[in-house]
């Protein structure tokens, strides 16, 4: 069966999607995230969708329950590269992705996750414009 | 109907007759804009037509142009319409083409029917009627078409008249002048969220210091822009709200608890920068 | 208003939702629509060909390029012989969810596009319809 395959990168996972998902895909990457969070201990996940051209309900709910899953394993979660025409869309179908935190690319999403490492230990308390 | 038109027997019999007398009618048009448009052009055109018009003819439906046998003709003619509307003609001249195939219809009519009067009286009636319908019907799609031409040329000068701006690495500023109506704060939107993802800007300054007056719909597209933002993982800061524009938007309830709004573009790009974690400092003597 | 172009596909399994979108993306390019446009009309395809699938328990998309006069549109038909909507306007309102989240499909699909026309019978099953103009 075909996955999306999920990169350790230090205490996160990265995960790029590139395909047009058909759901059962995008249940079983998110299973498949959850597991590895546990199986590794990760304290982050990444999501790149800067390839996907098209997200509605299903794959926006996929995405606020990964980052919900992940919250209560003590992960965080970041969307990163949301394309402008798939944001104007899902403004307009009414899905606020509550809980998702964002960022504009890779880099910066990687910034956040180890920002808010940084913060449980104590660091400083800079407010995140992608918050 | 009892009268059986001689219409399509008449267009049959003297097609190619009916084609030179049409196209001497139009070449004499003082409406015809030879720069424009080749001889050659015109008479495969207007031949073209003669021949959808007997299939129209042929389906015995001689009133309702919207339906199927007419498709054919509505199709020549609404890419003729169109074709006309881009060379710059006007809709008189575009549907002077099917007018001015009148005279040389009725002349042949007059031919057949010879003493009939009432024959002829009746086919000329129908084919007047048919034949201004079939005008009109280039006048409407001629409409439609320099409708859509300047509406694109409204984006256009847009797009142009609305430079997104950056201050700063990392900040956008996008200053709105003028009255904004819904569509143009559409096209301006969607804009500036295209140059937030080409740029990699995480934040975008709206400044409406330029802008007179805001209604629900232009707030509304406003607030949903600060939202596909966010998604995008950048953040929008409003700056330059005049008191009067304040006044509108509590008055229509609009929600804006959600954004950061600043008096002034000073202002915000002072918050923007301390997001960005910059500051500015007097230089050390 | 001529159908320049029609082209219908089964909804019988879940793969066929992918198909549903490629081929909208397809028929909206060639209509000449905006990036934008494109995305709305691809995403709502997706929402109404899942309900057909989940709710409707399959059935077909009908995708038509239309010409009226001058402009361009695209129209896709969502039919099933599913066990139909009892309460539309309910199920229209965003938030109403049956469980998995039926609410945000239709409402939320309406905002998407021009058009957007919905029959349902309990028992007999449920067509909708939506157009977007170039």
């Amino acid at each position: 069966m075909e996955r999306i395959p999920i990169l350790k990168m230090g205490p996160f996972l990265l995960v790029t999607i590139q395909v047009d998902m058909h759901d059962r895909l995008a249940e079983t990457l998110q299973r498949d995230l959850s597991d590895r969070v546990v199986k590794d201990c990760s304290r982050g996940v990444l999501i790149d969708i800067s390839s996907l051209e098209v997200v509605d309900s299903f794959i926006g709910r996929m995405l606020a329950r990964i980052a919900s899953i992940s919250r209560i394993l003590d992960a965080e979660t970041v969307v990163v590269g949301m394309q402008p025409a798939v944001a104007i869309t899902l403004v307009e179908l009414g899905m606020s992705l509550e809980g998702v935190k964002t960022a504009l690319d890779v880099e910066k999403g990687m910034q956040i996750l180890q920002r808010s490492l940084g913060i449980e230990t104590g660091g400083d308390e800079d407010a995140h414009p992608a918050e | 109907m009892a009268h059986k038109t001689k219409l399509g027997e008449v267009i049959r019999k003297y097609e190619s007759e009916l084609l030179e007398h049409w196209m001497k009618e139009q070449l004499a048009a003082v409406t015809l804009r030879r720069d424009i448009m080749s001889e050659d052009e015109l008479r495969q055109q207007s031949s073209e037509f003669i021949r959808l018009l007997l299939q129209g003819i042929a389906g015995d439906n001689l009133t309702d142009i919207t339906a199927q046998d007419w498709a054919p003709v509505r199709e020549l003619l609404a890419s003729f319409s169109k074709s006309r509307a881009q060379q710059g003609y006007s809709p008189s001249e575009t549907a002077t083409f099917v007018f001015s195939l009148k005279q040389p219809l009725f002349d042949r009519l007059r031919k057949e029917h010879g003493k009939d009067a009432d024959g002829l009286a009746e086919d000329v009636w129908v084919a007047t009627v048919l034949l201004d319908k079939l005008g009109l019907y280039t006048t409407e799609v001629y409409q439609q078409s320099r409708e859509q031409i300047i509406s694109r040329q409204q984006s256009e000068l847009l797009e142009l008249s609305t430079p997104v701006v950056q201050l700063w690495p990392g900040v956008l500023c996008i200053p709105l002048i003028g009255t904004l109506d819904s569509e143009r704060t559409q096209v301006v939107m969607e804009n500036l969220l295209q140059k937030i993802s080409e740029t990699g800007s995480q934040i975008a300054i709206i400044d409406i210091s330029g802008v007179p007056a805001v209604d629900t719909l232009v707030a509304q597209h406003l607030l949903k822009t600060v939202s596909a933002a966010r998604l995008m993982g950048a953040d929008c800061l409003v700056s330059g709200i005049s008191p009067q524009i304040a006044q509108t938007v509590v008055h229509l309830g609009v929600k804006l608890q959600d954004v950061t709004t600043k008096a002034s573009l000073a202002s915000a790009l002072d918050v923007a920068l301390r997001t960005l974690g910059l500051e500015v400092k007097n230089r050390q003597r | 208003m001529l159908t320049r172009r029609s082209e219908t596909l089964n909804i019988a399994l879940e793969e066929d939702i992918v198909r549903v979108r490629q081929n909208t993306r397809r028929l909206a390019i060639e209509c000449g629509f905006s990036l934008v446009d494109q995305t709305k009309m691809v995403t709502a395809a997706s929402e109404l060909a899942r309900n057909t699938f989940v709710f409707g328990g399959g059935g077909t998309a009908t995708l038509e390029v239309l010409q009226d006069g001058g402009r361009t549109g695209l129209r896709l038909t969502f039919e099933d012989r599913g066990p139909g909507i009892a309460d539309i306007e309910q199920a229209m309102s965003d938030g109403y969810t049956s469980g998995q989240g039926l609410g945000l499909g239709l409402g939320g699909s309406k905002r998407l596009v021009n058009e957007f026309s919905i029959r349902s019978k309990v028992g007999e099953g449920t067509t909708v319809v939506i157009t977007r103009w170039k």
